[in-house]
């Protein structure tokens, strides 16, 4: 059925691969990924914010070594932006720059490759296989944009009126991620495979902060994690992602922090909890957030 | 392919296996996973359990579902619905009823069954569960609030909080670069044109700005409110959390601005101590002088020009219905619309002929009752139309 070898011989060798760039991919996610890359899918990669999604990208990118190409979306996103663009400016200089009489035969000339702007989508088209396309929190552009993208994502081609058709001819890998604030459409989730990130498990999350925060040590990077977990079930507005314990174990280390107590948690947790109110409670509940081995 | 046939057959039936549930998979999503099925090839189930969770469903709701079921399709070796259907006789839906409970259902089922908010899981089992989940929150949606119970308040509470939240906006006299505006920005065209030699190539647009409007609620929560207190403050916390020109009172026998408090986590706790403040239980409500102390301290910090006020009571004034029907008069001069919320007008045979009530009706732009879930959202959505 596929109509070529995968890049990677199993889910195991993927997941070593990422691993080889410094990102730890469980099971499942490795699984999704695998799969997207065998079926020549899109995957959508939902989760909450700092769970990892963009790093996926990142990773699979450098893990592939093929070109990381990211089209980071936001409200009022469109075609001219996502797609490419005519160089207005750079046409009319064209123009002036032309002699008078001439001008007329150079017309076709001003609407050639060089005048033409490439965005993250004709760039990832023209790029094929040679490229991993992130389409990075594609719920906060709009419908309209959403209704475009699959047209982009299904078919890999675009036309130029212009120029012509320009098609991909594999499609590039395509990771798109969503932080959920609204649900997107079921056509575009049909497209995609699917799969969720969730916070990790403590014993994975100290195997993250020890490969990203090295110069942390491991009884440090327990304590972080640790810490992390019990303010995530504690009632905080917006819940620490792995991002956030990196950051964390970063700071200590940083401030030669031996251990994680009472007083460099105090100090340094800005670097977790960036809400006021879950900045109060937790300082309010230090003696909890450290744990019995602060 | 004909060579993987029953085995073919076993996948695209667990396909059809969910759709009976009521996921929606497509012919589209079995195609997805029979191929990553040969992609995996050689596979142990826990890597078909993951290829099904990545290519059947794309919610993370349905994600505990698809796994419950695929334990007992793939495990138990649950009736292949092609049997079932073929045969007319049973379908996958009436099969758990006939189970016992065993108390070792796979955590999906709970936690689906656990979004209705509690309460009663054991009796619901397995894809009836599922089903359930939807048609119980619209059941909840048109239950008074007063009708609840402990489990059920819990839920609507959690659907309150929910509400999206809309502040009304005004149109300002003043303009706003805007790509997609209707009006043409000369300036700014004029200026970007000076890098085109004098070419206007780039028009710019400009739209009219939006402001948002002040809101003011206004909570009763003297006695006979007390049902309809803890939804309408976790109403006011949605309120408050979703613009900055939003103010919070409540009053019962005396008016307190309560907005600091239900600006915090715990709303709930804000109105016990507030509720102790302001109600004089044995004396019941007095709206007119609450919102005489309301119009004397506050209008004159503008809080209330021009502004939304949203006014839940059920009307039984014990003051003077007289000096409300002037409060009234002075609150509809300065507010842009006044909305009353009459948790009693939930029921079809009210009509408001409580003396308090009546009086205040005539300047009263919208009239709402604010019993259900339902009504709460429309208040919302009237809110932001306002």
């Amino acid at each position: 059925m596929s109509e070529r070898e995968p890049p990677f011989e199993s889910v195991g060798d993927l997941q070593r691969s990422l691993q080889g760039e410094a990102y730890l991919a469980d099971r499942g996610l490795a699984t999704a990924i695998y799969l997207a890359l065998s079926l020549d899918k899109p995957l959508l990669l939902e989760g909450e914010a700092g769970v990892g999604k963009t790093e996926v990208a990142k990773a699979l990118a450098a893990a592939l070594d093929r070109r990381l190409i990211r089209l980071q979306c936001y409200e009022g996103i469109d075609a001219s932006q996502a797609l490419y663009e005519w160089n207005y400016p750079r046409q009319l200089l064209a123009i002036r720059a032309m002699p008078g009489p001439e001008a007329a035969g150079h017309v076709d000339d001003l609407f050639g490759p060089d005048f033409l702007v490439e965005r993250p989508l004709l760039e990832a088209i023209r790029a094929g296989r040679g490229a991993v396309l992130l389409v990075d929190e594609l719920d906060r552009a709009d419908d309209e944009f959403e209704a475009f993208l699959l047209e982009v994502l299904s078919e890999f081609a675009v036309s130029i009126p212009e120029l012509g058709r320009v098609a991909a001819e594999h499609p590039p890998a395509v990771i798109v991620t969503s932080n959920r604030t609204r649900e997107l459409h079921d056509a575009l989730k049909r497209r995609c495979l699917y799969h969720w990130i969730d916070h990790p498990t403590l014993e994975r999350e100290v195997e993250i902060i020890g490969l990203r925060a090295p110069e942390a040590s491991a009884a440090l990077a327990r304590q972080v994690a640790a810490a992390v977990a019990r303010i995530r079930v504690m009632d905080v507005a917006k819940r620490p992602g792995v991002a956030e314990s990196i950051d964390w174990a970063h700071a200590l280390a940083f401030l030669d922090a031996p251990a994680l107590n009472g007083e460099t948690a105090d100090a340094t947790l800005g670097a977790v909890l960036k809400d006021h109110d879950d900045l109060e409670m937790a300082r309010a509940a230090i003696v909890q957030v450290v744990g019995a081995d602060g | 392919m004909a060579s993987h046939s029953p085995a073919l057959h076993r996948l695209v039936g667990f396909g059809r296996y969910l759709r009976a549930v009521g996921l929606p998979v497509g012919t589209g999503r079995v195609l997805a996973f029979c191929r990553a099925a040969v992609a995996l090839d050689p596979f142990d189930r826990e890597d078909l359990r993951l290829a099904a969770r990545a290519t059947l469903v794309s919610r993370h709701e349905d994600l505990p579902v698809v796994d419950a079921l695929f334990h007992r399709y793939f495990h138990d070796g649950a009736a292949a619905p092609d049997e079932t259907f073929v045969g007319g006789a049973a379908t996958p839906t009436a099969e758990p009823k006939t189970r016992v409970p065993t108390g070792e259902e796979p955590d999906g089922i709970v936690v689906a069954a656990s979004w209705r908010g509690g309460g009663a899981e054991e009796e619901l089992e397995g894809e009836s569960a599922i089903r359930v989940v939807a048609s119980d929150t619209e059941v909840l949606r048109r239950k008074d609030f007063a009708d609840l119970t402990v489990d059920e308040r819990r839920a609507a509470l959690a659907l309150v909080r929910r509400l999206a939240f809309a502040i009304p906006s005004r149109r300002s006299r003043r303009y706003r670069a805007s790509p997609s505006g209707d009006r043409l920005d000369f300036r700014r065209t004029i200026r970007q044109s000076l890098r085109t030699e004098g070419e206007p190539f780039r028009r710019r647009w400009k739209a009219r700005r939006t402001r948002p409007r002040p809101l003011v609620l206004i909570l009763d929560v003297s006695g006979s409110m007390a049902p309809y207190s803890r939804p309408l403050v976790e109403f006011a916390h949605a309120a408050v959390r979703a613009g900055r020109k939003v103010e919070v009172f409540c009053f019962g026998t005396r008016l307190t601005r309560i907005t600091r408090a239900v600006r915090s986590r715990h709303p709930g706790e804000a109105l016990t101590s507030a509720g102790a403040a302001v109600t004089d239980w044995e004396g019941g409500t007095r709206i007119g002088e609450s919102l005489k102390e309301l119009l004397d301290g506050w209008a004159s910090r503008s809080a209330l020009r021009g502004s939304v006020v949203v006014l839940c009571s059920d009307g039984l004034e014990r003051g003077d219905p007289e000096l409300l029907a002037r409060q009234m008069q002075r609150l509809a001069r300065l507010a842009h619309r006044l909305v009353w919320v009459n948790p009693l007008k939930g029921s079809p045979r009210y009509e408001p002929l409580a003396r308090g009530m009546a009086a205040s009706l005539p300047f009263v732009d919208v009239f709402l009752p604010g019993h259900d879930l339902e009504s709460l959202e429309a208040l919302s959505a009237a809110v932001a139309l306002a």
